[in-house]
């Protein structure tokens, strides 16, 4: 067990945290979670489990190692959770450190494999019982825990200040109106149709994406706000660190922004992560059994406006463009059919993938492994050389990733790989090829 | 409440302004609002040479910006917005600017009688409040939301003391946060803090802290409770004694816990806004009985009905006797009245208002694209748009503020 010395990553969220641990304080934990979070259901899947090992098959980490069993799903579980089981929770720091590393660095905790286990045990939930363990004793990947200390702060990842966010809205608005006339982004627009929300990298990176939902917007002549306030990230990195109290609270702002501006539903960013908090993984925490105010994600939002002629393709996008369903939206809501409606009502040459739909292979950045941070980077991109072989097999230029994490989890397979290829947003292509009627034209 | 007093409930119909023609007039036209006596309609507009300034019944102010926003009628009927020019950002209200300046300005608040208008500033690259034109003498290297007590007199904010190096974890959870009341901060940091609340007194503050990993309290006056809990949410001061009362989530559930020590024997699934009675000591509060039910409690005993989508915030009369609440119940809103839905249903519904007496509750609400009020669950004739309705202070009469056919009209009913 355990990853070879060369290679060991430095950590200080794992490395100088575990040192702070005795053996009570692991037991005490580990004991707490055990009979007041898990109940039956982790009972069920551990009795169910028969250790076939067919779950391996699935998972990218472990075909991307010559199937090495120590990257199996269930070998991941063998590794953690049933040794902590068997101990009772007598473990020591070091095997922290272990189960803190497994779960948070290899695995997206993206549910390929409970499709091939003939139980469906869901062995993401596993791992994320892991990792809530380790981040009750503090131990988890010091980016990633970055980002959750940003969200319990801000309501955001990025530690985007509340001006910093207005002050980009406005000045992409600015932007958008050299495009079109007059656009605008409502700030606060009390009782619109849709309230548009997007993840902290958007203002503090990616600026230019709030400009095209601006543009988009305004060219399909929507009833939008955005709010000025917090609540306005959709994102949910504690969903993933095992911080399930902030998981609640990041939600809990979401859900009341819209609640504030009365609006009828929430379209989302391009984002899968933020999808499976906002609508499925996250609202439950809180006691909703549905989202309470409607969500969609930008996938079925174009989709939408492209089928009802709300926007026009007038120039489609050229050369051979490809496509990655993002597991939190395609396996997980299953919105495969209408990504491929986009893609095909936008490019001339589009090029699907093998495996594809619910069968995708995960980009291996999602369940809050690129959050890890650079120290992890190569394991990440060594542990998905099958994503590389998909993509190069396609024999695409461009790859569509309406899913930020995928976006930037297939740049660095891309550039890791030497596929030469190049990775866009879908608003990105939407936005060159769509008709902008006379009046709105500057 | 002086303007609604003196305000004209007389004239049955008052034509105040043509909106139809501003859009004509002008290229630009932001979200409307109204004032609080329903005689003046405003909006920021896009006027000569691209500069923006709020037009008020169709006269826009002398002043313009490059831009503005956040435009808003006062209870007082002041009106004010956020505006920027040679990117300076100030507040100007009826037309006059703050002298100072900022760098950024947002989160315009007021107290509950106008007089006090409020601000988050950026200055210097760091952060701080402005109270009527005059900014903190302290400012932070973060200053984030705002609270205003009840007579004005202070204001409050989530400040960050201390510097913290990019992924500095460890330092997070040390504590760089506590809340600063007029520019001073409390002794203690915190992990996080978030729902300051004045109270009613405006002696006290009260915040939602975390003091570590799973460690959550509420602090008053920067003084945590002796408990701790998995969880808390925005703690109330409770307006006869001055005690605080918060959402608290323990191994059972989610109760409700006073001083730092739960109250009500009944646990939920979820709890949170607290509200309460104004003549009494009654909490009501929305809470979860069941996964997927949502309701109101008062003081822990819940409405036999419950809803499946959401309930939001109750609302006691003005004599305590009765709760109401907007709720959204298989993808459709209303209200529900001491645990009864009207049988109308719409597809937005905004706040209950109560008649001073309590024995009526109008609202503003939404279905197919028409807007109408709804009085005690009776619907009236539709309105292109209209903002909530307001009960005369004797309660005999209803303010109806709505657009019609493009203009904007005052309507006084009986009831
Ligand atoms: S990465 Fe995906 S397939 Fe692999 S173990 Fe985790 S959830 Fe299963
Ligand atoms: S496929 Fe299912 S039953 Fe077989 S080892 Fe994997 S998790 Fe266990």
């Amino acid at each position: 067990m355990g990853e070879p010395a060369e290679n060991a990553v430095v950590d200080p969220g794992l490395d100088e945290q575990i040192k702070k641990l005795t053996s009570e304080k692991i037991e005490g934990v580990i004991t707490k979670v055990l009979t007041e979070e898990t109940a039956a259901r982790l009972d069920v899947y551990m009795r169910t489990c028969v250790h076939c090992g067919l779950c391996a098959e699935a998972c990218h980490y472990c075909l991307s190692h010559d199937k090495d069993p120590r990257f199996s799903p269930v070998g991941k579980v063998k590794q953690t959770l049933w040794e902590i089981l068997r101990r009772k929770g007598k473990v020591e720091p070091e095997f922290i450190r272990e189960c803190a590393r497994i779960a948070f660095t290899e695995c997206n905790v993206c549910r390929r494999c409970s499709m091939y286990c003939p139980f469906g045990i869901d062995i993401a939930y596993l791992l994320l019982v892991v990792r809530r363990i380790c981040s009750l004793l503090g131990v988890v990947p010091q980016y990633l825990q970055d980002t959750v200390n940003s969200h319990a702060v801000t309501s955001n990842q990025m530690w985007v200040k509340q001006d910093e966010w207005i002050d980009t809205l406005q000045w992409q608005e600015e932007d958008t109106q050299d495009e079109i006339k007059d656009a605008r982004i409502p700030l606060d627009k009390e009782g619109a149709e849709i309230m548009y929300s997007v993840i902290g990298p958007e203002p503090k990176f990616l600026a230019q994406l709030l400009g095209n939902i601006a543009f988009i917007m305004n060219v399909a002549g929507i009833d939008w706000t955005m709010p000025s306030f917090d609540g306005w990230d959709n994102s949910n990195m504690a969903m993933y660190s095992g911080d399930c109290e902030s998981r609640a609270r990041i939600e809990r702002t979401h859900d009341e922004a819209a609640f504030k501006l009365k609006v009828k539903k929430i379209v989302m960013g391009e984002c899968g992560h933020a999808f499976r908090g906002a609508v499925y993984d996250g609202p439950k925490g809180l006691g909703w059994k549905e989202p309470p105010v409607p969500l969609i994600h930008a996938i079925q939002f174009y989709y939408e406006l492209i089928r009802d002629g709300k926007v026009k393709i007038v120039k489609k996008f050229e050369g051979p463009v490809t496509v990655q369903d993002p597991c939190n939206v395609v396996r997980g809501r299953g919105l495969g059919k209408m990504l491929r409606y986009i893609m095909r009502a936008v490019c001339e040459d589009f090029r699907d993938v093998s495996p594809r739909f619910e069968h995708n292979y995960c980009c291996g950045a999602g369940g809050g492994v690129i959050n890890c941070g650079p120290s992890w980077k190569s394991a990440r991109v060594k542990g998905n050389s099958v994503k590389a072989e998909q993509l190069k097999a396609t024999g695409a230029k461009v790859i569509i990733t309406p899913c930020h994490n995928c976006h930037s989890g297939i740049e660095d397979i891309i550039n890791y790989y030497k596929l030469g290829m190049h990775v866009k947003f879908f608003s990105e292509i939407l936005v060159n090829a769509m008709e902008i009627p006379e009046e709105l034209k500057v | 409440m002086a303007l609604l007093t003196n305000c004209d409930w007389n004239t049955r119909k008052k034509h105040i302004a043509d909106i139809d023609e501003w859009k004509k007039k002008f290229s630009v036209i932001h979200e409307l609002a109204v004032s609080p006596d329903g005689e003046k309609i405003s909006a920021i507009i896009k006027g000569d040479n691209d500069r923006f300034t709020p037009c008020v019944n169709g006269v826009t102010w002398p002043h313009t910006f490059e831009k503005a926003w956040s435009l808003r009628f006062g209870c007082d009927g002041r009106l004010t917005c956020l505006a920027m020019n040679d990117d300076e950002w100030t507040v100007a209200t009826d037309d006059q600017m703050w002298e100072e300046k900022y760098d950024y300005v947002w989160n315009l608040q007021e107290n509950r009688d106008g007089e006090c208008i409020a601000v988050n500033i950026k200055t210097g690259g760091q952060y701080g409040v402005a109270v009527n034109d005059k900014r903190w003498e302290n400012i932070f290297f973060e200053a984030r939301d705002l609270a205003i007590s009840p007579d004005g007199e202070h204001t409050a904010a989530i400040v960050q003391t201390e510097r913290l190096d990019g992924a500095d974890t460890v330092g997070f959870l040390e504590g760089v946060w506590s809340v600063a009341v007029d520019g001073h901060r409390w002794d203690k940091n915190f992990t996080n803090v978030w729902g300051v609340t004045f109270s009613c007194d405006s002696r006290n503050v009260a915040a939602e802290v975390r003091t570590d990993i799973r460690d959550y309290t509420i602090a008053v006056d920067g003084n945590p409770w002796n408990t701790v809990f998995r969880c808390v949410w925005e703690p109330l001061f409770n307006p006869a004694n001055g005690d605080v009362t918060a959402p608290v989530q323990t191994e059972r559930g989610w109760t409700l816990a006073l001083n730092g020590t739960v109250i009500w024997d009944k646990y939920f699934n979820q709890l949170w806004h607290q509200r309460y009675n104004p003549n009494s000591q009654d909490i009501a509060a929305v809470v979860s009985p069941k996964f997927g039910k949502w309701t109101i409690a008062i003081n822990g005993s819940p409405w036999k009905e419950t809803f499946s989508d959401a309930v939001l915030p109750p609302v006691f009369s003005p004599d305590g006797t009765r709760v109401a609440a907007v709720i959204k119940n298989k993808g459709k809103w209303t209200i529900a009245v001491d645990g009864q839905p009207w049988d109308e249903v719409f597809d937005m519904i905004w706040n209950p208002h109560f008649s001073p007496d309590g024995s009526r509750i109008a609202a503003k609400a939404e279905r197919g694209g028409d807007f109408f009020v709804v009085i005690d669950g009776k619907v009236g004739s539709p309105f292109e748009a209209c903002w909530d309705p307001v009960f005369s202070p004797d309660g005999k009469k209803l303010l109806i503020r709505s657009i019609d056919d493009g203009a904007y009209y005052r309507r006084v009913c009986s009831v």
